[in-house]
């Protein structure tokens, strides 16, 4: 039985993993194992899934960004002048 | 060796049209900002996700493409040749906040020694939230909340988790990119998001 045995902090560790969908089934299962005795860790889990939801809903709200037309013009004098120090 | 590809090829066809396929890259410098600064600017601004820090490695990249040109030895197009460069970049500057910054701002949630070790810190145990808290989650100033979080992760775990989570890419990837092992992506995304899951409790949930 002492294989089965987790600390929180493995726990976490297995239940952050899974929120990836990488968690293997015997890790699972030690994690449901751990539930048993832990409700600590049970609440983590709930609290890890719903902060994963709201990761997902706000996947698409950042935005892409480029560089400005300044920005570019600045670049690309810098770029001519070391390109003079290397001639 | 050319004679034995004739005598399993008497017409050659196939040697002849690889023949003609395989022409050399060149480099043409001055036109590098105009295509290719977008391109580089995208591919590090999803790794980095700091414009300054972004406009800076590409920049540097284009200074390092400068110098080793005459290394440049036309297998690969310029593109892939700035990205292999730009790669470094990134690599150098995850080193440099992994060894700087990144170690004295991580807060610990359990006990790291002792009989206790593996438990969770008392202060760090998590609190129930509230009843509606899982209603709300297209609200968008919990998503700004949110981003706010991220944003107060030390530098290295802000970007490893944003790669996993926020771009999608793979385990595999990252690793390779950052140049790490898959047992340090892991810990890396654990310690973030513990360290998340207390600043959203803190700052969101139980105000």
């Amino acid at each position: 039985m002492s294989k089965f045995k987790i600390t929180c902090d493995e726990a976490t560790t297995i239940c952050d993993k899974s929120q990836y969908g990488k968690a293997t089934i015997m890790e699972i299962i030690k994690l449901r194992i751990h539930f048993l005795g832990c409700k600590i860790c049970a609440l983590y889990t709930k609290q890890n899934t719903l902060l994963s939801k709201i990761l997902n809903t706000n996947k698409g709200g950042s935005a892409i960004c480029s560089m400005s037309a300044e920005e570019k013009e600045e670049m690309r004098k810098r770029f001519q002048e070391e390109s003079a120090k290397l001639q | 060796m050319f004679d034995y590809i004739y005598a399993q090829n008497p017409y050659n066809v196939k040697a002849t049209y690889c023949m003609e396929n395989v022409q050399k890259h060149t480099l043409n410098p001055d036109k590098w900002i105009d295509l290719y600064s977008d391109y580089l600017f995208n591919y590090t601004i999803a790794r980095v996700n700091k414009t300054e820090i972004a406009k800076d490695l590409v920049q540097e990249t284009f200074f390092a493409g400068l110098k080793a040109m005459k290394n440049f030895e036309g297998k690969a197009s310029e593109r892939t040749w700035l990205i292999a460069i730009l790669k470094r970049k990134i690599i150098d500057y995850y080193r440099k906040i992994n060894s700087t910054k990144g170690k004295a701002e991580v807060r610990m949630n359990f006990y790291s020694d002792g009989e206790n070790e593996g438990d969770w810190l008392e202060e760090r145990v998590p609190q129930t939230w509230g009843s509606d808290a899982d209603k709300e989650i297209e609200n968008e100033e919990l998503g700004e909340a949110l981003t706010k979080c991220i944003e107060k992760l030390p530098e290295k775990y802000a970007m490893v988790f944003r790669m996993k989570t926020i771009q999608d890419f793979d385990t595999d990837e990252i690793c390779k990119e950052l140049d790490i092992t898959a047992s340090n992506l892991w810990v890396i995304i654990h310690r973030a998001r513990t360290q998340l899951r207390k600043c959203m409790e803190d700052n969101w949930f139980i105000k």
